[in-house]
């Protein structure tokens, strides 16, 4: 496969490439898809444990007496009402509404945010919170350079964490963050992740990121740690219902549209804040959005993929459209997420699939497709 | 990775056995299998269908997506592999032996002239 000049390493290109990974140009960067088999990376994150790379996303540090009300006023959550420790899955939105990116923000400090960005978004964010942050005492800093990120996930994780890290996991919430030494390495140690399993994000220097995979790859063998890639984090997150940028979430998009409108914080702690994006936000909240986004099964075995029409089962009209799709190692049925008329979007309501010119019948069903067992 | 030397192989990444009569069976390479990833799913043509080289007969479909699946010759369809239908995994564990698609009894004009060797392929997939 050719690789594009810009195309990026992360600090473990050494490492897939000795474990002999299946790699693909994701974003601008040269990341793993598989190592063995994904539906096996799959099943060993729902079961036992995986360890992913994710040193492509991107984190922006916002700091300063003013990060809190510079980040409400960017931002569509509540940041000023995170306590510190704690973290927020929000959406950078431009005025009209549509999503920029989504992103977690975690409040590491006093005066101080991590944000994180889709790789293929962070120049986006980067530029829209410098602008915003302008009238604030507040600094915007692109830290991508400094951290690579690792990824612990499964039921196994806090077992595998916790036998190298000295912090108390008992005590680290979902959605918490708490500086930490792994394996005798600084982190930002995380319990955040995207597979719908309990888990954990390591924020390193990149210079610590091979000894931390390998060390943690060594530690958790036997509790059944695998190296997992990018193509079975894209079933995982699409069981667990979460949206991905690009598919779920673009820039004709608003977080209403994607079911995610209890993200948008219109009573803000730090106050009747205009935020970006409001107006707009404010009559789509009042109006109901134009379509909803809806989870889709077959029973058949052809799989609706991405940009596939979604018909009207009695007029065989285009209605909607799929977002993405794939067979469910879980389920072991196709899976899909779809925006469809509001009207089409109830639980059994059934729809018809275009797969490549032959309709397949589906049915809407809650989302997520998947939840762990607390 | 390795391609038998005694088959033929299509740019499409499909391999055909020839030399057993005029029946020849199919299958696709284990260089498009490790492409296509875990595949969940495959619409073969049915027995007794008419194909032709190089156009599609069916679909490979896998976690990661969905390929079509082109003849590598010109014949009718005499066989389909019935296990490989209940066990698609068996493409991935198996491209040239067990994971083997379907067998064509080849036309005169079977299009078998335009297919690459084992080290032609092997150039072909590799470049």
């Amino acid at each position: 496969m050719e690789t594009s000049p810009t195309t990026r390493e992360t600090p473990l290109a050494a490492v897939h490439t000795e474990l002999g990974a299946t790699m693909t140009d994701f974003a601008g960067w040269r990341m793993p898809l598989r190592y063995t088999s994904e539906r096996e990376e799959h099943q060993a994150v729902r079961t036992r444990a995986g360890l992913f790379d994710l040193s492509h996303m991107g984190e922006v540090t916002v700091l300063g007496p003013e990060a809190a009300p510079a980040l409400d006023a960017a931002l569509i959550g509540d940041i000023s009402g995170l306590a510190v420790g704690r973290a927020r899955y929000t959406m950078i939105c431009a005025e009209d509404g549509g999503v920029l990116d989504d992103l977690i923000v975690y409040r590491t400090g006093g005066n101080e945010y991590l944000v994180v960005a889709n790789a293929a978004n962070t120049d986006v964010v980067v530029h829209a919170l410098t602008e915003r942050a302008a009238g604030y005492d507040a600094e915007v800093r692109d830290d991508r350079e400094r951290y690579a990120l690792i990824a612990v996930q499964g039921p196994a994780a806090a077992g595998i964490v916790a036998e190298v890290c000295d912090a108390e996991l008992e005590a680290l919430r979902y959605y918490a963050a708490v500086p930490a030494t792994v394996l005798g390495r600084a982190v930002l140690l995380a319990r955040t992740g995207y597979t719908g399993e309990d888990g954990f994000e390591l924020f390193c220097a990149p210079g610590d990121a091979e000894a931390l995979w390998r060390g943690l790859l060594e530690r958790g063998a036997g509790a059944g740690l695998v190296p997992a890639g990018l193509s079975c984090r894209d079933t995982l997150r699409l069981e667990a219902g979460m949206p991905l940028y690009g598919h779920e979430l673009n820039r004709s998009t608003t977080p209403f549209d994607a079911g995610l409108g209890r993200t948008v914080r219109f009573d803000k702690a730090g106050g009747g804040v205009d935020f970006v994006g409001r107006a707009a936000l404010e009559r789509i909240a009042a109006e109901g959005p134009g379509r909803a986004l809806v989870g889709l099964r077959t029973s058949g075995r052809r799989v609706p993929r991405a940009g596939y029409a979604v018909l009207d089962p009695a007029t065989g009209e285009p209605v909607g459209e799929v977002t993405s799709g794939a067979p469910s190692p879980t389920l072991g049925e196709p899976i899909a997420m779809a925006y469809v008329p509001p009207a089409m979007s109830h639980p059994d309501t059934v729809v018809a699939i275009d797969v490549r010119g032959r309709p397949e019948e589906a049915r809407v069903v809650p989302l997520p497709f998947y939840q762990r067992r607390r | 990775m390795s391609n038998p030397p005694h088959l033929k192989y299509s740019k499409e990444h499909e391999w055909v056995s020839l030399g057993d009569g005029d029946t020849v069976t199919v299958g696709i390479t284990k260089h498009a299998a490790d492409a296509l990833g875990d595949v969940v799913h495959v619409e073969l043509p049915s027995v007794g269908d008419t194909v032709s080289a190089g156009e599609t007969c069916g679909e490979l479909e896998s976690t990661k997506s969905v390929s079509d699946l082109y003849s590598p010759v010109s014949g009718e369809v005499v066989e389909v592999n019935a296990e490989v239908q209940e066990n698609p995994g068996l493409v991935n564990e198996g491209p040239f032996t067990e994971g083997w698609l379907f067998r064509v009894r080849v036309s005169d004009d079977a299009g078998t002239a335009e297919l690459l060797s084992a080290e032609e392929y092997t150039a072909f997939a590799e470049g």
